[in-house]
């Protein structure tokens, strides 16, 4: 069973086997007591399909309580201890602006004002030598300090603690013994890497969320025990890996953002079983929109995220997080996402949105401005009478309405072409913010299969792919509870990044080889918790780059001790990975390493075999319906079809709508649909439509 | 037929994300420390008769209309019908790119059906360029470095590569100038590609119909937000420590109904140190800090920047002429916004921030010079490190923030394992903020001192030393810049070369920012918070703040 837990939704996964869907659910969430609106859901999924508490072999919770309770800042009263000299290194940053141009900006809330900055005496270098000892007599004032500051949880980043943690440790044990409720978070174990803002800052969120977080689990545990769960709970994290309940309660940090990371997973699983080692994964909701680049069945990662954006989609306006994670770009377009015209006469697209309330005009909440899914609606994308598997009415009048007022009054244009510019824009910020992120990554979006779930992905799926040159799209099944299914595949793992700076020349082999094998200890240690038997997956990287560059790129190590020929292969992979991105290297510039990183992880059971088949038969639909074409602008007749009636080697021609209770595919003109034996919808595009 | 407005829309959007695709591709590859840290790079795309429609938002307004003007420059050089496809244009010369000879600004034609249809441009800060290095220690030009006139730098895709020997071999570092270059040209040709791809797309055969309305839109929008300022002339003077003798900036912003003018008339003359100001750079830095108050949410391109013009007599410090040493110009460029906010508060007192620490503060370390012949490791940082920015009229100011640049400050931990250098500080420096209604920002104190037994050398050239940031309507100065080897030590001038050495501290305080209205004003809760966290003293309170407020 998967549960993952959102910010509207509760969505339920029961599977058997490999990958057999017996039940899915989506409740409303409990934010109160979020362990309720679970415990309901998991209910009804046993329910559904007349199963027992006690059959249940694994259990997987992902939350978004760790994200929500940042942003909503639910958090402990945190102090911070820094090295004597380097109180402000919160307040100081990176010292910039994060918006050119706004000279009124404010800097985000960091959750640790000045008044709750501490420090202490000692100080270590970047080799980890101690210049100067541990000022020990200053921690009964420190104490004192904390009491009087009212603080319950306490984050520590002390000066290159990430090369020899000693005075931390310590630190931590002489506070242990004056106050032993004491909450306390260490910087090297939260995020041992250089750069003390971003360590600092991890820190501090892991010690604010903690206190809260470690109550929750105990509560979410105890409660499904109480039900008759006999099995271990394992939870999802941001890096798209399991790990157990008393992990996630020490570093909960690893918590946040793990939502999403489902739907990633889900399409390098889809990946894998379908044989396609380059893809987009497009996951679509109601108020943003998610893209992850997926090669070789894994998603890309990065090790920094930003929480608590003080202007929600502005880069380098939050919190750095430096934890490993699945990069994603999430952009402020969903279904909820509100259009209006600025005045320049330009047409903008979220990112504000509507949310769940009052949400979109036409679901007759009270909502009166046009969103995108008002669009869809006024395009007749989406069928009155059938969303939301008819449990909501659509009133498609109060769209067309509020887009000929919101939007068509501006610009002169009629609702239905108000509705047909609102998906231009939003579609296209969609596939710009997908372009641009695959060029900082170094990478390409042609040729690529776009994988697109969440409420509204498969419904845009072709008009952002179209924009991006994507031309195969594939529609997995329940694509709206897509991250729960994702939780189903994820491998029980942990990932350790650790700076430690080195040049390629004059790498310490010895060194090297003790130093990874510290980090497998400290990782194998915890994946045996969540996965006690069986062989273990190790993956070893390097972060490499040319002196003087500040890009680093990933080099994969063999999972062995290193030996002088692996130097020239290092640097061989180094300079061929360069060469993709950059299209040459510099010859004669020296190779630098600050970062190494190293995943364990249990393997997870291999897909079921895949046919590919090619031969298919077109079907006539039974219904037609009229809708805005997306490619020609003009209105025409499209065929419907239910998703359910379709089987393997059924073939659809554009333009069509596919419909099931939690979404709907369109099929544009310019798009074959064919279902696989699986199920997967998959949209090409036509030979003649191609560019 | 006429293509409807929200097409020609996404069609722009879809440019400003080109550009900065291509902005994104020069910072990753480029070697210069103040490229991939303080995205001092710039990146455009131009219609066919060289208008800028497109610009990337990158780290430093320097390159802001000087790029728009450069372009222009350029392709008035060369005749567009000798162009061939894979043909790439280029020149440092301070006077047409971007103000000192180590900003390298390339060209390139776009070529869609076998026609010109555009070009694409991107500008670059590279580390060396011979002479006597980035420093204001130049008696001119000649001194400087290489300066290369426009010319060709790539011939249907083949480099030239007698040029790119000679800007290798009068370098420090030729490894990385040779880095830098490729990714100027691979930035260039993305962009280029990036647009024809998109052409093809929307089906487009030239840009002349997406060119004229994105100008014409973001012009009008411009004119209709100058129309709304009040008008008339508005006249200030700025005293800025400068090198060796204080020199005076004056400014007279005249605000028409349709069109704002700047002049520098009365402004001091050139010195023979390199802080000199080439007009594009000085128009730059001026005209971003109009734009940051004036119509910020429009783009840039030739029709928003249009309604700016700058001008000033030649010769003067901000329209330094051929061939006056130019190295160091940010550091008086830097401080234009300030000169300009003075004219622009009067017109507009609500709107215009007090006076910040503005330059930025450069820290400039490097092993003593016998260290090569000692046989021990070189090193070279180029630390920034900011003061405090001016109160605004409704919010405090920022601490240790930059403003007008984009720079980004460096970590301790990643400078010390980058050079031998130890920090035994880095805070605030509590008081330091002007008092006011609003309090200016912090500036910092850094103490940093060699972490083995070896001296180092600091080259300086900051700025607000003996002139502190001042104040507006009421508001107290910030604390100046200050500058000293030991806490016992004499204070030091701004510009130039010092040896710290073993065992010695450099103790580097940044400026902070004017404040904005009567500090007997300021809400009590505010004060009250100020020292609480420490950043105003009990002292502070009593002298700026008066009576038990």
């Amino acid at each position: 069973m998967a549960i993952d837990i959102g910010g509207t939704f509760t969505d339920t996964v029961l599977v058997q086997g490999t990958s057999r869907i017996l039940a899915t659910n989506k409740t409303a969430t409990t934010p109160n007591q979020p362990a309720l609106g679970a415990l309901e859901g998991a209910r009804r999924v046993l329910a559904m399909v007349g199963r027992e508490w006690r059959q249940i072999t694994g259990m997987i919770h992902g939350t978004t309580l760790a994200t929500n309770a940042l942003i909503e800042r639910r958090g402990a009263r945190v102090a911070s201890i820094t090295t004597a000299g380097f109180r402000d290194i919160l307040e100081i940053a990176y010292e910039r602006r994060y918006s050119q141009y706004a000279i009124n900006l404010v800097k985000p809330d960091l959750l640790v004002p000045r008044t709750r900055a501490l420090t202490i005496g000692g100080r270590m270098d970047v080799q980890g030598q101690e210049r100067t000892p541990l000022d020990e007599s200053a921690v009964d004032g420190l104490a004192a300090d904390i009491q009087r500051l009212g603080c319950d949880a306490v984050a520590i980043c002390l000066m290159h603690a990430y090369a020899n943690p000693a005075h931390e440790l310590r630190l931590r044990e002489l506070l242990r013994e004056r106050m032993p409720g004491l909450v306390i978070s260490l910087s090297h174990e939260v995020s041992p890497e250089a750069r003390e803002f971003d360590r600092l800052c991890t820190t501090i969120a892991n010690a604010y969320i903690q206190p809260l977080m470690a109550t929750y689990l105990a509560d979410f545990a105890s409660g499904f025990a109480a039900e008759g769960l006999e099995c271990p709970i394992l939870m999802m994290t941001a890096g798209g890996g399991m790990t157990t309940v008393q992990t996630a309660a020490e570093l909960p940090v690893r918590l946040v953002e793990s939502g999403p990371a489902g739907g990633a997973i889900l399409a390098a699983r889809i990946a894998r079983e379908v044989g396609e080692t380059e893809v987009l994964s497009f996951d679509m909701g109601g108020t943003t929109a998610k893209l992850c680049l997926i090669d070789d069945y894994r998603p890309q990662t990065a090790r920094k995220f930003e929480i608590s954006r003080a202007e929600r989609f502005i880069k380098g306006s939050g919190m750095p997080v430096r934890i490993p994670v699945i990069e994603m770009i999430e952009i402020g377009a969903g279904g909820g996402s509100i259009a209006s015209v600025d005045r320049l006469n330009r047409l903008a697209v979220g990112p504000h949105s509507s949310g769940a309330d009052p949400g979109p005009a036409g679901f007759g909440k009270g909502g009166s401005k046009p969103t995108v899914t008002d669009a869809d609606i006024a395009q007749g994308l989406i069928d009155p009478t059938r969303f939301a598997e008819g449990r909501l009415q659509i009133d498609k009048n109060a769209s067309e309405t509020a887009l000929a007022h919101h939007v068509g009054q501006g610009l002169s244009l009629q609702a239905d072409q108000a509705a047909f510019a609102i998906s231009e824009i939003v579609d296209e910020n969609m596939a710009s913010a997908g372009r641009m992120h695959a060029v900082e990554s170094g990478k390409d979006l042609q040729a690529r299969l776009m994988i697109a779930f969440g409420g509204n992905g498969p419904l845009h799926a072709t008009r952002v792919a179209r924009r991006c040159q994507a031309e195969r799209i594939l529609i997995p099944r329940d694509p709206g509870v897509g991250s729960a299914v994702g939780f189903l595949f994820a491998p029980v793992s942990f990932e350790i990044i650790r700076s430690r700076y080195a040049t390629l020349d004059a790498l310490e082999l010895d060194q090297m080889n003790a130093f990874f094998h510290q980090l497998r200890d400290e990782a194998e240690r915890v994946v045996r918790a969540g996965a006690p038997d069986g062989p273990l997956d190790a993956r070893r990287v390097a972060f490499m780059r040319y002196h003087g560059q500040g890009h680093e790129i990933e080099v994969e190590l063999p999972d062995r001790n290193l030996t002088t020929p692996d130097l020239s292969d290092l640097r061989h992979d180094f300079e061929a990975e360069y060469r993709r991105q950059f299209n040459r290297t510099v010859p004669g510039m020296t190779i630098e390493i600050m970062n190494w990183g190293l995943t364990v992880s249990a393997p997870v059971m291999a897909p079921p075999k895949y046919v590919k088949k090619e031969e298919g038969r077109y079907i006539e639909p039974s219904e037609t319906t009229d809708i805005l074409c997306d490619v020609t602008g003009d209105w025409c007749k499209a065929g419907v079809f239910e998703r359910a009636a379709l089987t393997d080697g059924d073939l659809v021609k554009g333009p069509a709508l596919i419909i099931e209770p939690q979404t709907t595919t369109l099929v544009s003109a310019d798009y074959d649909a064919r279902i696989d034996s699986t199920g997967n919808i998959w949209l090409t595009k036509l030979a003649e439509a191609r560019t | 037929m006429t293509t409807p407005q929200t097409r020609l829309q996404v069609m722009w959007n879809r440019l400003l994300a080109v550009v900065e695709e291509q902005g994104q591709a020069l910072v990753r590859a480029a070697f210069s420390p103040i490229v991939r840290e303080c995205g001092d790079i710039s990146a455009g795309i131009f219609d066919f008769d060289g208008r800028m429609i497109a610009q990337a938002v990158t780290g430093t307004p320097g390159h802001i209309n000087t790029m728009a003007e450069a372009v222009k420059t350029l392709r008035g050089h060369f005749p567009v019908q000798d162009m061939l496809p894979g043909d790439i244009y280029m020149t440092n010369d301070p006077w047409i790119a971007s103000g000192h000879l180590n900003d390298f600004l390339l060209m390139m034609p776009v070529f869609f059906d076998g026609q010109v249809v555009g070009f694409t441009s991107c500008t670059s800060h590279l580390i060396d360029l011979g002479g006597l290095g980035m420093g204001p220690e130049g008696a001119d030009i000649y001194d400087e470095g290489l300066l290369i006139p426009p010319c060709k730098l790539v011939d249907r895709g083949e480099i030239n590569t007698l040029l790119l020997d000679i800007v290798k071999a009068n370098s420090r570092e030729p490894i990385a100038n040779e880095g830098d270059i490729y990714a100027l040209i691979a930035c260039c040709e993305a962009g280029a590609s990036r647009l024809s791809q998109m052409m093809a797309e929307f089906g487009l055969l030239d840009l002349a119909e997406l060119s004229e309305y994105i100008i014409e839109t973001s012009r009008k929008g411009t004119i209709d937000a100058i129309s709304e300022l009040p008008q008339g002339t508005w006249r200030h003077v700025l005293t800025v420590d400068g090198y060796g003798s204080e020199i005076e900036l004056r400014a007279a912003l005249t605000i028409e109904k349709d069109q704002v003018l700047l002049d520098f008339a009365g402004t001091a003359d050139c010195t023979n140190k390199g802080i000199n100001v080439p007009l594009n750079y000085a128009a730059a830095y001026s005209v971003f800090a109009l734009r940051c108050v004036i119509g910020s949410d429009i783009p840039n391109n030739a029709g928003s920047l249009e309604p700016f013009r700058v001008i000033g007599p030649k010769g003067c410090i901000l329209n330094a002429q051929p061939p006056a040493p130019v190295a160091m110009r940010h550091t008086l460029g830097q401080m234009t916004p300030d000169l300009v906010y003075g004219c622009l508060s009067q017109a507009l007192p609500d709107l215009v921030p007090a006076e910040g620490a503005s330059c930025m503060y450069d820290l400039p370390l490097r092993h003593v010079p016998e260290a090569v012949e000692r046989g021990e490791a070189p090193f070279a940082l180029e630390l920034v490190f900011n003061g405090g920015t001016g109160a605004r009229p409704t919010l405090d100011g920022l601490s240790a923030t930059a403003f007008p640049s984009g720079v980004w400050g460096s970590q301790i931990e990643t400078t010390e394992a980058a050079a031998p250098v130890l920090f035994r500080r880095r805070e605030l420096r509590p008081d330091s903020g002007g008092a006011g209604q609003y309090r200016g920002g912090l500036g910092q104190r850094i103490e940093v001192s060699a972490a083995s037994d070896r001296d180092f050398m600091v080259f300086l050239s900051v700025e607000r030393i003996r002139n502190a940031a001042k104040g507006r309507f009421g508001g107290q100065d910030g604390a100046a810049g200050r500058v000293r080897i030991g806490h016992d030590g004499p204070d030091l001038p701004g510009k130039g070369e010092l040896r710290v050495g073993a065992g010695q501290t450099l103790v580097f305080e940044t400026p902070g920012g004017g404040g904005y209205g009567p500090p007997a004003e300021r809400c009590p809760e505010a004060l009250a918070q100020d020292v609480e966290a420490g950043l105003v003293s009990a002292e502070g309170v009593e002298c700026d703040y008066g009576d038990g407020k």
